[in-house]
This record gives structure tokens, sequence and C-alpha cells, in this order.
């Protein structure tokens, strides 16, 4: 038991657990109960995911050394046209081109 | 069973079996992760099955690795599934039928995929049931937690994710989940705000707020920006985004 969990990480794991639970009901329990949401609110609501995700993506994209760099500006070339898997596999090769070919 | 229960049943598996297939790299991904970022196999697992929320897990491991506190990963947990409070706000009017208990177990199931499966089928004009919606959701829910304990023992096995390439995954993932996003009102102020915001305030307040701060600045800029009306074009956000 001790080995395969510690008890700091199940606390975290709980907490964000109930907290994404209430994410998941928490807007039928609102719009059921509410008419019309403030359309800044809402603006602002609709951003959440693109804010949050981007702060993963540019210290990493600009500070994680030259072969992230490139592998990142590739990888977003590629993800103007195709999907989301094809794009992880360009980003992998390229990284690991970069790495064993000329790194 | 009627023959439409059935149907159901077929109709709900297959879509979700589909939905498992594209997302099993990253149940293997966020096992592998979890691994390299200190979690045993036991909690990697216990996550997928408790949070079940792909993006989300795999911020809250990538969180573990900076030594954050761990309020900060549960609000940052919060703020990734937030959009899952639009979602089930979206899909009230399709799930009103259903009883209490119905509504509460099937909204644990409501990821991405989920909620859209429903919105396709009830615009379809189809009934969005309580079988149809649990077999959707354990169609895709189960294969998950089977992957990430694969993901997990295979990351025992790696030695340096760098070697294999491995740590610029989550990066790129981060960044097409982003660009999914662009057909959105103001998303490139957005993204500009959040990006530059999140850098400046790695370098000059440390690692966990970038985060929050990056966040905050881009929710700023999408709550100030004028409104996108349907009668009006959206003048002006691009030329304030690249300013």
């Amino acid at each position: 038991m001790e080995n395969m969990f510690h008890m700091q990480t199940l606390l975290i794991v709980a907490a964000g657990a109930v907290a994404t639970y209430l994410t998941r009901v928490g807007g039928y329990v609102f719009i059921t109960r509410m008419k019309r949401i403030p359309p800044r609110a809402e603006a602002a609501l609709n951003a959440v995911p693109a804010a949050v995700l981007t702060t993963l993506v540019a210290p990493a994209a600009i500070t994680g050394g030259w072969d992230v760099s490139i592998t990142m500006a590739v990888a977003f070339l590629v993800g103007l046209r195709l999907k989301l898997l094809p794009m992880l596999a360009v980003g992998w090769v390229v990284v690991m081109l970069l790495r064993r070919v000329i790194g | 069973m009627t023959p439409d229960t059935k149907e159901e049943i077929r109709d709900a598996f297959r879509r979700g079996i589909a939905v498992a297939i594209a997302a099993s790299p990253f149940a293997v991904l966020f096992g592998a992760v979890s691994i390299d970022n200190g979690l045993t196999v036991a909690e990697a697992t216990l996550m997928s099955a408790t949070l079940y929320a792909g993006a989300s897990q795999l911020v809250g491991v990538e969180l573990f690795n900076h030594h954050v506190a761990p309020w900060l990963v549960v609000l940052s947990i919060f703020a990734v599934n937030f959009r899952h409070v639009l979602y089930s706000a979206a899909i009230a009017p399709h799930i009103r039928h259903l009883t209490f208990w119905q509504k509460a177990t099937s909204l644990f199931l409501l990821t991405d995929p989920q909620f859209a499966e429903t919105e396709r089928r009830a615009d379809a004009g189809l009934r969005v049931s309580y079988i149809w919606l649990m077999v959707l959701g354990f169609s895709v829910y189960v294969p998950w937690l089977c992957l990430t304990v694969v993901g997990g023992l295979l990351g025992n096995l790696i030695g340096d994710p760098r070697a294999i390439g491995i740590d610029v995954l989550l990066p790129v993932y981060f960044m097409g989940l982003v660009m999914g996003f662009r057909s959105r009102a103001n998303w490139l102020p957005v993204v500009l705000a959040s990006g530059v915001g999140s850098v400046l305030a790695m370098h000059f307040v440390g690692s966990p707020w970038h985060v929050s701060l990056g966040a905050l600045a881009g929710v700023a800029v999408a709550a100030l920006l004028p409104l996108d009306k349907e009668d009006e074009a959206p003048v002006g956000t691009v030329a304030e985004g690249e300013a």
C-alpha cells in the first residue's frame, strides 16, 4: 500500500476528482436554474480552455531548447492542416531526427 | 430488450470504441508521463478512474513534477476542466428527462467526445437515453483505464524520456488542443495574451504561477474585448492582438 500510493498524491487526486465532477454537473445545475449568462462572463468562460492550455505550450516552446522550439514550429504548421494524432506523430519524428541526426 | 434498445446499445458501442481508439495514444501517454513524473502505476490508474479527463490529468501530472503547491494543482485541474460546465449546460435539454441518479451517474462520464456525440445524436432528432449514454461512456472509460496501466508499465521501462522523444509530446498535444479552439471568438488575442503572459510570469514570478497568471491574462482579454455580435463582423480583434 505504501509503495503503491502516497498520501499527498491521493489527496490531490481525490480533490481533483471532486473538482472535475463539479464541473460536469455544475453547468447543468446552473443552467436549469438560470435564464441567461451575462455576455462578458460567457466570453470569458469561452476563452478558458485556450487561455489555460496556452500557458502549458508557450514557455516550453520558448525556453525548452532549440530542438523543442523547431519541433513546436513544425507541429504548429502541421496542425493547421491535420488533426491531433498526425500532429503528434510528426512532432515526435521531427524531434527524434533533430536529436539523432543533428544534435 | 426492445429492438430500439438494442439499436441504441449497438450505436453507442460503435461510437464509443471509435473514440477509445482515437484516445488510446493519450491514455498510454498519460500512463508513461505519470511514471516519468514520479507517480506509481496505481496512482496513475486511480487518477484515470476518478478524474477521467485526459487533458487535465496530463496537466495535473505535469505540475506534480514541478513541486507545485497541492491547492494549485487542484485549481489547475479545475481550470482545465472548466469547459465541462459549458458542456453540461449545453446538453441540459437533452438529458432533462432522466432521473436524478441517471443524471448524476451519466454526467460523471461527460468528456469532450461524450459531449460531441450527445449533441450529434440530439441534432439528428434521436432520443438520448440513459442506456445510450452509459454504453457510450463505458466503451471509452474501460479502454482508457486499461491503456493507462499499459502506459504506466511501459513508463517504468523507459529511462530518459528525452532519449525517445516523449518529452515533446505533451507540449505538442496541448498546442493541438489550443489550435482546436481556433474558430472561437477572439482566439488569437486570447492565445497571444496567455502566451506572452505565461512566458513573462515564468521569467519574473516562477514556475507554478505562470499557469494561473498567463490564463488570467487570456481570460481578461476575452472579457474586455468587444463582444462578437452575430450581425456585425468581429472588427479589430486581430489587429489588436498582433499590435
